[in-house]
């Protein structure tokens, strides 16, 4: 196919190229970048919290008037849900990971106050928790019932041992093997040595930054007025255990309330709402993107082609077979978007750059941009095929006719 | 002639229906997901309380480590709070918190909930202009007195008195009587600017007390707790004498004088914690905000609508390209009668009015079927996102926004016109004759 009487022919009619140019070149920056956001949402949302979030559920219970004793009731309720059938375990802790809420605090090797820190968060929990949880411990051991000690409100800690997760062991200890870490001291505020007993393989801190993978659990039942029960069912029963704790859980005791009682899976989609949201805007946009961007290509397509009838007449008369004909139009539509997807690759990587210095984006791979385009190459191709058709089947006769 | 060019643009759009109808398909899409996003970050980055945002401010005492750059603790301790309510020169101030505690309801057939409360000073009603359906306030001796007094929200009233005037009664919080003072109407400043960092589109709490009760009564605290400094010994003396902040606080102070004085005397107060050992970082970053400029230090506008609209705006402009090419078909097309008229006499400042008031009209009823597409993307936005993660009642199309919406379709495809209409303007008339 001989490239230079389109090319002529396309210097013609510059506005129409430059008008499915642009468009080609808008709409690849926003498709690239709305599906490297939704793919990095994504990526996000999926990293494990470390705990069998399928079986987990949570629920806070606070006491009111004067008889409630919270130590008595969690003691109490701990002994009668882990024999509910169906429960596999249950523990007190102070907060949940994925759920947004809880305690951090700042850790060193030293107790001298003025050293850096690494900020981590802080599970205090029973010492069932480990196993409630399901986690994997790789190197030393959890905790025992000597271990848990009560932690009025307003105080310090008041535990002496700790479990990290190997993330924190590594970052605390980055040239021991994880194995070493256990038996070494770490610090926490106030002077409070912890000696570190295990180490286990992952649980996530409650909030969604990039200390994530950083958590210790200590063995502390906190006394504040409310108490936060987490309670891991046998496979597949979470629903049904969910209602029958909540029965049994106001049948113990009716000097308080049961609140917030959810799944960890409802946790999860709750905490992760507006990245899903944003997922789905992004969804809706690309496919309007791509729809109007295919209409105007059709559009100008179709009308470059009623006004070229009698030139793709004679041209027929003279000989081009009908593949010709379609190749032309093919051809001249590649070469707009080539146009467009050359400055669209340049848009999208100047509003990637934007993204990354001004919204904490990472950076974009590389591989994106050349995909785009070979994606934008191919939306165009087949939106102008079905008018090159057309073009092609215009009949030789035409030529001989006058308008 | 208006009105006659205005037959004319229905007419054209009757005699090319497709056309016409892709492009007004266009304008109605592209100004339809801008608006979606515009309205998002109009409310979001809107101004919560336009009418005094300028005298209500933020007060910031920095008591982070000397030399630590990051941004200076966003709540007050409350050594700090209880030093500025007393002495501190302004015309009104509050601390306030969010708790959470049991609620008794005297009727026997309610079982106990648990509920949500604020902790505020009297000055919090009339300083952020709430509005109240019966009673009013707690007097400022009742904040020093610590008396067991309640503001209802109106959900909270209906659900307890079924919405009747319900002053002088008595509910139970906390294993203690409080008298009901007064019951305010919805009030749901968005973004919620008096406590940003827990929760800046959530809704108002359920009832509101004296805040020193919070201390007094140890209720829970339910916002953001940071510590700068290991709470020294244990309990709830210790915690109120740590360098924990927690407490919001807000001033009004209406003049610029005003404001002076209160800034000389947080500078003052700050040189005085700084010689006693306390407040060791950068001095001047011990100051006040007014509520803009507190939205903007907070980053209360997510990252996620100012991402959207700037592809909104891209959207937009593709769906205006296409317009332009849609628009030049057209106006091409009609050449012959262009012809027609131009012989007849129409010089090209009458064929220039038409061939606007004939992109305006596309762009009028892209408009109109943009704030259809508009309403129901904002529906959409509203289910995606739910009633339980934040307050959504705000979704929804304003009178700005309805404005912004024709107005900017019109402006838009009229511009996104000019090339077009330029071009239907000089057709040689002569050419278009002969061959009819």
């Amino acid at each position: 196919m001989d490239i230079g009487p389109i090319f002529r022919a396309m210097t013609r009619n510059k506005l129409g190229v430059i008008l499915i140019a642009l468009q080609i070149a808008f709409t690849m920056t926003v498709i690239i970048n709305a599906i490297f956001i939704i793919n990095e949402r994504s990526r996000l949302m999926a990293r494990p919290s470390g705990v069998d979030e399928a079986n987990l559920f949570h629920l806070v219970s606070v006491g009111f008037g004067e008889g409630f004793n919270e130590e008595i009731a969690a003691r109490d309720d701990m002994e009668m849900l882990r024999r509910l059938p169906g429960v596999a375990n249950a523990s007190v802790v102070n907060a949940v990971p994925v759920s947004g809420s809880g305690s951090g605090t700042g850790v060193r090797l030293t107790d001298d106050e003025s050293s850096p820190s690494n900020f981590t968060a802080i599970y205090r929990v029973d010492e069932q928790a480990i196993d409630t949880m399901d986690l994997d411990i790789i190197a030393g051991e959890g905790f025992t019932i000597g271990d848990v000690r009560n932690r009025q409100r307003n105080s310090e800690a008041v535990s002496d041992i700790t479990v990290l997760t190997e993330t924190l062991a590594r970052d605390l200890f980055p040239d021991e093997a994880v194995n070493d870490v256990v038996g070494n001291t770490v610090w926490v505020p106030g002077g409070i040595p912890l000696q570190v007993v295990g180490i286990v393989r992952q649980l996530q801190a409650p909030w969604q930054n990039n200390t994530i993978e950083r958590s210790m659990l200590v063995p502390e039942n906190v006394i504040d007025g409310s108490s936060m029960y987490l309670v891991r069912s046998e496979p597949g029963q979470r629903d049904r255990v969910m209602a029958e704790v909540e029965e049994a859980l106001v049948a113990a005791n009716g000097s308080r309330i049961i609140r917030d009682m959810r799944s960890l899976e409802e946790t999860r989609e709750g905490t992760y709402r507006i990245d899903s949201a944003m997922s789905t805007v992004l969804w809706v946009v690309i496919i309007t993107l791509v729809f109007i961007t295919s209409m105007g290509i059709v559009g100008l397509a179709v009308f470059g082609i009623n006004r070229r009838r009698k030139q793709i007449g004679t041209r027929r008369a003279l000989g081009a077979t009908r593949p010709q004909i379609l190749g032309y139009f093919m051809v001249e539509n590649l070469l707009i978007t080539g146009v467009g997807v050359t400055l669209g690759a340049v848009l999208t990587i100047a509003f990637s750059i934007l993204l990354t210095t001004n919204f904490n984006m990472p950076a974009m791979g590389w591989h994106y941009t050349p995909l785009g385009m070979l994606a934008l190459l191919a939306i165009g191709q087949l939106a102008v095929w079905g008018p090159s058709r057309g073009a092609a089947r215009i009949e030789p006769a035409i030529a001989t006719r006058s308008v | 002639m208006p009105i006659y060019y205005l037959r004319l643009a229905a007419l054209s759009y009757k005699r090319n229906p497709v056309l016409s109808t892709l492009m007004v398909l266009a304008v109605s899409i592209g100004i339809g997901a801008y608006m979606v996003i515009f309205t998002l970050n109009y409310v979001m980055g809107g101004d919560p309380i336009p009418h005094k945002s300028e005298q209500l401010y933020h007060v910031q005492l920095d008591i982070s480590e000397a030399g630590q750059d990051r941004q200076a603790p966003v709540q007050l301790t409350y050594l700090d709070a209880t030093a500025l309510m007393e002495s501190a020169p302004a015309q009104r101030q509050t601390t306030t918190s969010k708790f959470g505690a049991i609620l008794e309801p005297g009727n026997p057939e309610l079982r106990p909930f648990s509920i949500l409360g604020r902790g505020a000073s009297a000055d919090f009603f009339p300083m952020f202009d709430v509005p109240f359906i019966y009673g009013g306030p707690w007097s400022g001796d009742a904040d020093d007195n610590l008396e067991q007094v309640v503001v209802l929200s109106r959900e909270l009233n209906e659900e307890l008195f079924g919405g009747q005037d319900s002053v002088g009664e008595q509910i139970r919080l906390h294993g203690t009587n409080f008298t009901v003072m007064g019951v305010i109407d919805d009030w749901n400043p968005v973004p919620k600017f008096y406590d940003v960092n827990n929760g800046p589109f959530d809704s108002g709490e359920e009832l509101y007390i004296p805040w020193p009760l919070l201390v007094s009564m140890e209720l829970s605290r339910s916002g953001n707790t940071n510590c700068f400094q290991a709470v020294e010994g244990s309990g709830l003396q210790a915690f109120l004498n740590s360098e924990c902040v927690w407490i919001q606080y807000w001033a009004e102070l209406p003049t610029a004088a005003d404001r002076a004085t209160y800034q000389s005397f947080i500078e003052s107060y700050a040189a005085e914690q700084n010689a006693l050992g306390r407040f060791q970082n950068d001095l001047s970053r011990n100051r006040l905000y007014d509520v803009e400029e507190w939205l903007i230090e907070e980053e209360v506008l997510p990252d996620e609508t100012r991402i959207l609209s700037a592809l909104a705006a891209m959207l937009l402009a593709v769906c205006l390209l296409n317009t332009i090419g849609l628009l030049l078909s057209k106006f091409l097309g009609k050449a012959p009668e262009i012809g027609v008229r131009q012989a007849l006499g129409a010089h090209k400042g009458s064929l220039f009015v038409q061939h606007v008031i004939e992109a305006g009209f596309i762009g009028l009823l892209g408009g109109l079927l943009g704030l259809a597409v508009a309403s129901f993307g904002l529906e959409g936005i509203k289910i995606l996102l739910g009633d339980d993660v934040m307050m959504t009642n705000w979704i929804q199309l304003n009178v700005p926004v309805v404005i912004v919406t024709i107005a900017l379709a019109i402006v838009s495809t009229v511009i996104a016109g000019l090339y077009p209409i330029w071009r239907a303007c000089n057709i040689n008339p002569a050419i278009h004759l002969k061959t009819q």
